[in-house]
């Protein structure tokens, strides 16, 4: 096998080219001075255009908000959930949570409009961003589930019995023993969340109501129509911040 | 303790319920009525909308999803073994390179498939670069294929196969390796008859997980397809919208599921380190 070494280590990397340099082409060519796609000097005229870009920037600020609910509820109630699956395993919830990660977006999408669709029957209310936010909430619980449980099991459940035992009572015992253990997890999962819920398009375009486009509902419109250096800025902006939040994120969980 | 245990689990109990179970039952409901006069959900039950679904057109999207998702899972594999192999076999930098292959993975699906439209459309940079340097006269016909959507999946998917084949590299038995050796293998013949047979189980765990979502891909094929590759994920989205057909929508959105249901009941075996 050591003659495959040279081979593999050449193999490998034209593999990273192909993972990553298509986002820094992108990213390198948002600060091209001409909107075509010849190199012409180094300009931040296309980032501008994007700050000042009402329909962008309100977008943005939509997700942003969409974002932070979802992650703040998603990342209690995974945790919770995590917390509970470490003290006995709940197959049914648990498959129930594996379905949901695998059930195709699109299908979640439909479900969830007509779920709605079906419950303003009774209640007279229209889509908007708190039903975006519920619909993030419930595909992300899963991402930080999985997340803090992995944390969980590196956890000494003795550590809780000792803390039971010395008086503590179970809320105490999870508030100043686990719950510590597991913070860089969560805090983990949460970014996770963050991303996921931010990038969310699939979804969001079905049960997004007048008020609550998103910023990739709007990239997505203008990407339908062709390529505009104004989303390669935009582009290059979320990728950075993405990659920013998930080298966090697998720093607090390797730690 | 018991009792504080059924409260941690509680609001996950909701959530799956409210907005997943139920919405799914109210497909399911659907798929059973029939379509509206203004395209609502109307009386009476009827199985019309799971017989549509044997019309050769909807067949053939069928077919084509299969097609296409196959092809990606082939070539995601193809790709990612080798890279697994590598990843696998680099010491203490392990976790560099496998930090380095889930990245792209968490950067924005969205901004990856557009940064693809990026390359390949007609004034993009490949075909740009390619009339510069005089190797073409008219723009290649790169974007909006069935190819461009096959590579937005692999592209996109790649790292699902990554990491189930990294985690059985990684345990596979060093001194299997060097006894194929001793005993007079080759390389190429230790690696197709010794590791690739020993790694089944990730190869399946890697092609599943990355069949399984290309399958109902809905984004790839709008964006690099050109909507002139539908797949079922755009069957579906369509009868939800322009179309105004709901129970043939939920009828083709349940056999969506019946099929990822029945591939992960087949191929997925109960593994260790899962959520129970």
């Amino acid at each position: 096998m050591k003659r495959l070494a040279a081979p593999l280590a050449i193999y490998a990397v034209l593999a990273y080219l192909f993972l990553h340099l298509p986002l820094l082409i992108l990213a390198g060519f948002s600060f091209n001075q001409s909107r075509f796609t010849v190199w012409q000097g180094f300009s931040l005229t296309w980032y501008r255009a994007a700050f000042q870009n009402q329909q962008l920037m309100e977008a943005a600020g939509n997700s942003l908000i969409i974002a932070i609910f979802a992650t703040v509820f998603a990342t209690i109630i995974g945790t919770l959930c995590a917390y509970g699956f470490w003290k006995r395993s709940s197959p049914v919830l648990a498959g129930s949570l594996y379905m949901s990660l695998v059930t195709p977006e699109i299908v979640s999408g439909i479900s969830l409009l007509a779920f709605y669709q079906w419950l303003f029957r009774f209640i007279g209310i229209q889509l908007g961003m708190y039903t975006v936010i519920l619909a993030h909430v419930s595909f992300s619980i899963a991402y930080v589930v999985i997340v803090v449980m992995a944390r969980l099991r590196t956890v000494d459940a003795q550590l809780e019995e000792a803390a039971l035992d010395l008086g503590a009572n179970e809320w105490q015992a999870f508030r100043y023993v686990t719950l510590p253990a597991i913070l860089p997890g969560i805090v983990a999962a949460a970014l996770l969340a963050f991303t996921v819920s931010f990038d969310d398009y699939v979804i969001t375009s079905m049960v997004a109501g007048v008020d609550s486009e998103t910023l990739p509902m709007v990239i997505y419109a203008i990407a339908r129509r062709g390529v505009n250096p104004v989303v390669n800025a935009i582009s290059a902006l979320i990728v950075v911040g993405f990659g920013s939040l998930i080298l966090i994120s697998e720093r607090l969980r390797a730690a | 303790m018991k009792r504080l245990r059924a409260w941690f689990l509680a609001p996950t109990w909701a959530v799956m319920l409210t907005l997943f179970v139920v919405p799914l039952a109210i497909i399911f409901a659907y798929s059973l009525l029939t379509r509206g006069t203004w395209g609502g959900i109307s009386q009476p039950w009827s199985l019309e909308s799971y017989r549509r679904l044997a019309d050769p057109i909807y067949l053939g999207i069928l077919w084509r999803s299969f097609w296409i998702a196959g092809a990606a899972t082939v070539l995601c594999l193809a790709l990612g073994f080798p890279l697994a192999l590598f990843i696998s076999r680099s010491g203490k930098r392990k976790n560099l390179y496998l930090s380095l292959v889930i990245l792209p993975f968490w950067t924005s699906f969205l901004v990856r498939t557009y940064a693809w439209m990026f390359l390949l459309r007609d004034t993009g940079l490949i075909n740009t670069a390619l009339q510069k340097l005089g190797l073409i006269h008219d723009p290649l016909p790169l974007l909006y294929n069935d190819g461009a959507v096959i590579l937005g999946l692999v592209y996109g998917y790649l790292p699902f196969m990554v990491l189930p084949l990294y985690a059985t590299l990684e345990r596979l038995d060093r001194n299997l390796l060097e006894a194929a050796a001793d005993l007079g293998a080759k390389p190429w013949v230790a690696l197709t008859r010794v590791v690739i047979p020993l790694s089944a189980p990730g190869i399946r765990a890697g092609a599943i997980l990355v069949f399984i979502p290309c399958l109902g891909a809905y984004l790839t094929p709008d964006l690099l397809g050109g909507g002139k590759t539908v797949m079922i994920g755009n069957l579906i989205q369509n009868q939800f919208t322009t179309a105004r057909d709901w129970p043939f929508g939920s009828a083709v959105s349940l056999t969506l599921m019946a099929i990822v249901l029945v591939l992960l009941l087949v191929f997925v075996r109960r593994q260790e380190g899962g959520l129970v």
